[in-house]
């Protein structure tokens, strides 16, 4: 920490505090049950890890989803073969998706631009087929991986736990669910902030910034860039190995559908949405689509026919209609649109947003200094 | 006569494209300390020459020796590890980055290798690689614009910054492609005098240019490559008299 400039150690404590009063400030939202709080944590690791990859180094991954997968079911693995508890299983997934990650971006990272992301697609693929073909003795095809009565779990054998009922995960004894969950998902959340805003403002991350805009300048300056982006690989997958593992915590079933290729562009669009290259960005990113994702899913036809009565007989039919593709099942008929009017307007993300109306409202003060430095959070923390 | 010591050496350089012969038989010395112009006319193969040392191109045979170091195979950030940095006749900066970032970045990888790991440490503790930054660019004029962004400086300005993220490296050899290229006659004089400043601390420089201006104004030793040999070779005042540059330059390509 003392290392932290006094700018950064704001940030990271205002991140802090809005994540913490979740609970709190998202009630007038509807918004503020564990289950999807817990998302909001889970989703926004994934993408503060993506943005490593993509918003630093400038390296566009399709198959981030194959590490989620991969987190989640080393966790599993690890509540079925070792214990219940959660942290083995966390570091557990961290460890297999970190050598999932390295095998992968050594052979994608021989490329670059479209060549690399079409490699990391086809890589992401490539496991989630195999996730439902050769490897269902670890992956449980279909039905997906999940907990028993009867799984072995040494550790917890050595340790003389006595069998529980019905196997759920734990943290020192205490069972993770509802709110309890939430806030573990919640400080790794703010612990995964800490180190991104590390990275971004170390040596490394300099170097990355330097890979991201110019590599041959990078090449003719003394640098090896083929480690640095492996580095920057490998991190970000073992991020996206942590959420996985965490989703595996609130809800222990891993399936491979967590690892299919609309799984990986979902946190590229978290990412830009947000503002990729920014730190809040792509956590802000993650909400928001999670959020909407969350109400416009839940929206039926019913519920349409209520809201659109007042428009006269007929009118009011075509409106359930037409509206009616656009939520439930239809829901990413609405991010897709969302998604091409941020990309035109907004290319630089609602982080870009946040700025320009900064600007606007104080034309006197100069633009903030960095994309970092703006309040993470346009409402007030509590 | 002592013998004088020879840094960079290209030996027997043939560069085929197909059927194209860029480059042959090329034999270059280049001395300790000296500014050495190599010119010719536009197709001559003087940046092929340069691409072929700074490791961007593999020769069709012969080497290139630095300090005793075969560079022929290695490539380009080993090259620069070695010592030798290279300003492009497009200036190639980070042109997202702020000018003082584009700066320290080459600093930090003369201090810190190839790759480190570097993760824990903080960007804004770096005072020391700072304070070069900051004094580097005083030095090329720039230190009023460190914060700007990069990609927004004039072509002049990239240059200078771009000569100040080479020095700032302390290379042994620097090799200048075209360096006034797409220059108004301005931004040319200025950088003229900013070559002329380091000129004289002592490092090694091969500059490729066709402005004569400029290389008589700054060469000790000249090379003229024409067609992809060097067809003279020596002081600017020999090479000025010498018929055959005449003829390459005036009498065009009659063969």
């Amino acid at each position: 920490m003392r290392t932290m400039t006094r700018n950064d150690l704001m940030l990271l404590l205002g991140f802090a505090a809005v994540v913490l009063a979740m609970p709190i400030w998202l009630q007038p939202f509807g918004a503020a049950y564990p289950d999807l709080l817990q998302r909001f944590m889970i989703f926004g690791i994934f993408a503060v890890g993506f943005n490593i990859l993509f918003g630093l180094t400038g390296y566009l991954s399709f198959g981030h989803a194959a590490f989620f997968g991969v987190g989640s079911y080393a966790a599993v693995w690890s509540f079925k073969l070792l214990s219940l508890d959660a942290i083995p299983a966390m570091i557990f997934a961290i460890v297999i998706s970190g050598v999932f990650a390295l095998i992968i971006g050594y052979l994608s990272l021989r490329r670059s631009g479209i060549y690399f992301s079409i490699l990391t697609l086809a890589f992401a693929q490539m496991s989630y087929n195999l996730a439902y073909s050769v490897l269902t003795p670890i992956t449980n095809g279909e039905t997906g991986l999940q907990l028993t009565i009867n799984d072995p779990r040494y550790l917890d054998r050595v340790f003389g736990d006595a069998m529980p009922g019905q196997p759920v995960p734990t943290l020192l004894g205490q069972s993770l669910g509802g709110f309890t969950g939430f806030y573990f998902c919640a400080a790794f959340l703010i612990l995964t902030f800490f180190i991104a805003q590390r990275i971004t403002g170390s040596p490394f991350g300099m170097m990355l910034k330097g890979i991201k805009s110019n590599q041959t300048r990078m090449n003719y300056t003394g640098v090896n860039t083929r480690p640095y982006t492996l580095a920057a690989f490998v991190i970000s997958g073992m991020y996206a190995g942590l959420a996985g593992a965490l989703m595996a915590v609130t809800d222990p079933l891993a399936g491979a559908e967590r690892m299919q290729w609309t799984a990986s562009g979902e946190v590229v669009l978290m990412t830009i949405l947000g503002g990729a290259g920014t730190l809040v960005g792509p956590v802000l990113g993650a909400w928001i689509i999670k959020y909407f994702e969350n109400i416009f899913s839940a929206l039926n036809d019913s519920i349409l026919a209520r809201f659109w009565s007042f428009l006269p007989d007929g009118l009011d039919h075509t409106a359930v209609v037409v509206s009616g593709k656009f939520v439930g099942e239809g829901w990413f008929l609405t991010l897709g649109l969302v998604f091409v009017l941020i990309v035109v307007f907004l290319p630089g993300g609602v982080m870009e947003g946040v700025r320009r109306i900064t600007t606007l409202v104080s034309p006197k003060s100069k633009p903030p200094a960095s994309p970092e430095s703006t309040s993470p959070q346009p409402q007030p923390a509590e | 006569m002592t013998q004088p010591n020879v840094v960079l050496h290209v030996a027997d350089v043939h560069k085929r494209f197909g059927g194209l012969h860029a480059l042959a038989d090329i034999d270059l010395q280049v001395e300790e300390g000296q500014t050495h112009a190599i010119i010719g006319p536009n197709g001559a193969g003087k940046s092929t020459l340069l691409n072929v040392i700074i490791g961007k191109l593999a020769p069709t045979s012969g080497q290139v020796v630095f300090d005793g170091t075969v560079l022929t195979g290695r490539k380009p950030f080993q090259i620069n590890q070695l010592g030798i940095s290279r300003v492009f006749q497009t200036p190639e900066i980070f042109a997202d980055l702020s000018v003082l970032h584009n700066v320290m970045i080459p600093a930090l990888a003369k201090r810190d290798g190839a790759f480190k790991l570097n993760m824990l440490g903080s960007l804004e503790h770096e005072s020391a690689v700072r304070a070069e930054a900051e004094h580097m660019l005083e030095d090329v004029g720039m230190l009023s614009s460190q914060k700007d962004r990069a990609g927004s400086l004039s072509r002049g300005d990239k240059r200078r910054m771009e000569l100040a993220m080479c020095l700032i490296q302390h290379p042994r050899l620097l090799l200048l492609d075209e360096p006034t290229a797409g220059m108004s006659r301005h931004d040319t004089n200025t950088t003229i005098e900013l070559l002329k400043k380091i000129k004289s601390r002592g490092m090694t420089k091969v500059i490729i240019e066709h402005d004569m201006h400029v290389v008589f104004s700054l060469a000790d030793k000249i090379s003229v490559l024409a067609q992809g040999r060097i067809i003279a070779d020596g002081t600017p005042d020999q090479v000025r008299g010498n018929p055959k540059v005449q003829e390459a330059y005036l009498g065009g390509e009659v063969v």
